[in-house]
């Protein structure tokens, strides 16, 4: 890794700072850590992860949810089973950050947990509107990069889900776990279409599912460079860590060149 | 043609739009007009947080060329970095020298990637002007630190400023020889696969027989 960290902060100081008295400093620790995957950090993240000290006026606990998006990144399968623990907790962003975590790390192990906070109560939300009763987005991202088709009776009644962020994150993972190009259909159609906001989740999705023919919608779609270069930069990670030859990737590479 | 009462019009309607599409709609219009009058319109286009609208605009401003360099060195807004970003971008893809000092401050010390992302191109795009040769140490000395950030996207930009500034055809001096090892360990070593394969790109067509397809610029 070339890249240079901060010179204000050293790993060994991030990872004492997870325990000091001023909560701020634990929480920027934790995303120190994981913006710089500072393994040594695995230990001290893991018990961040259980704390019980910084909560917010409504409960919730961000010192978790900092440590869960940390534990992510540093690509550590030791890991996953309190990520998975953390998929239960009261903190609907911890649960969040719980669920992209194991999306990133990739483990088997965490296919069924997942898939088991797709199958609660109520598969709307409450009000009809804001707020869903899982982190249905972030559970359905983390089963499709994780690739398990067995999970798929789970997944198909989010396709039609009421809210576009979600079915989006449905399409995305369908199509990953099928290779079904209709999916990808209803993604550039759903580009097209969108105001800036939800085009911003519907490139997400698209940079994930790697399918190189969505190149150059992505680039021509109406948001901000940031969300198309990093949309861009998501298909050519997927097409290289399948082994696909860099040649074909160029007209990408020029497309993101376009974007700077 | 009354030109002047047109553009009049054309401006009011990009200033009292009322909703995004007709500001897209509004600035599409401006956009065709021929009047050096209406650049400090389109610049002002280019902090409404509108993208669609601000691409239209950055598009035209580019296509100006020259006679927006002043308007945009004088009006760039400190305080909307995404304003300041496709501001930068314009200048970036013109490449005047007078640009200079206000790209190389950017790139070192915006606080918004999508502003040194811009102004690193921006750096490897330059005309330079006979009198300024002197600083183009600093410009390399800016893109290789650049080459070391934190930051993937802070990286590819300064892989690709690299490359466009060692394959312009009207190059004032060959990219400085201890540049390419520093592309080499980029492309050999960086922690980011994307990265890494965007410098073995850069480094292939700074050094033929190309691999993959020769410099365009």
């Amino acid at each position: 890794m070339t890249a240079t960290v901060p010179e204000h902060l050293t790993p060994s100081e991030a990872i004492a700072n997870l325990c000091h008295p001023d909560l701020s400093l634990r929480y920027y620790a934790a995303w120190w850590l994981g913006r710089f995957q500072v393994r040594e950090g695995l230990e001290a993240l893991l018990a961040a992860l259980g704390d019980e000290e910084d909560r917010t006026a409504l409960g919730g606990y961000p010192l978790r949810r900092n440590a869960a998006r940390a534990l992510g990144n540093l690509g550590d399968r030791r890991a996953v089973p309190a990520l998975v623990e953390a998929l239960a907790c009261t903190d609907f962003y911890v649960r969040e950050a719980a669920a992209v975590a194991l999306g990133n790390l990739g483990d088997p192990q965490a296919v069924h947990p997942l898939a088991v906070r797709l199958s609660g109560p109520a598969g709307d939300s409450v009000l009809g509107t804001v707020h869903l009763p899982e982190p249905y987005p972030a559970i359905l991202a983390a089963l499709g990069n994780l690739g398990d088709a067995s999970v798929l009776p789970q997944v198909y009644p989010f396709a039609n889900h009421s809210l576009p962020r979600v079915r989006y994150a449905a399409w995305r993972a369908l199509f990953q776990l099928t290779q079904d190009l209709a999916y990808m259909d209803r993604l550039m159609t759903s580009l097209a279409q969108e105001a800036v906001p939800l085009q911003r989740v519907v490139l997400a999705d698209l940079g994930a599912t790697g399918y190189l023919p969505a190149a150059a919608a992505i680039a021509q779609a109406r948001a901000e460079n940031s969300f198309k270069l990093m949309a861009l930069r998501g298909l050519v990670s997927q097409r290289l860590a399948s082994g696909e030859d860099s040649a074909r990737l160029v007209p990408v590479f020029d497309l993101m060149d376009g974007l700077l | 043609m009354t030109a002047v009462v047109a553009l009049d019009d054309l401006i009011t309607a990009v200033t009292e739009a009322t909703s995004p599409a007709a500001l897209v709609e509004a600035v599409t219009a401006l956009a065709q007009v021929s009047d050096r009058a209406a650049i400090p319109a389109l610049i002002t286009v280019l902090g409404y947080n509108n993208p669609g609208a601000a691409q239209i605009a950055v598009q035209r401003l580019i296509a100006w060329g020259r006679p927006a360099v002043p308007e945009l060195l004088a009006r760039l807004d400190d305080y909307n970095y995404g304003a300041r970003a496709y501001g930068i971008r314009v200048l970036a893809a013109i490449g005047d020298g007078a640009a200079l000092d206000v790209l190389l401050q950017a790139a070192l010390r915006d606080f918004a990637p999508s502003v040194r992302r811009a102004a690193l191109r921006g750096l490897g795009n330059l005309d330079w002007p006979a009198g300024r040769l002197e600083r183009q140490s600093e410009v390399l000395a800016a893109l290789e630190q650049g080459l070391m950030d934190g930051d993937w996207s802070i990286r590819y930009a300064s892989v690709v400023a690299l490359e466009h500034w060692g394959c312009r055809a009207s190059r004032p001096a060959d990219l400085p020889a201890h540049l390419l090892p520093s592309l080499a360990h980029c492309a050999t070593e960086d922690g980011d696969s994307v990265v890494q394969t965007r410098a073995q790109l850069a480094l292939t067509r700074l050094t033929p027989p190309a691999a993959f397809e020769p410099c365009h610029s």
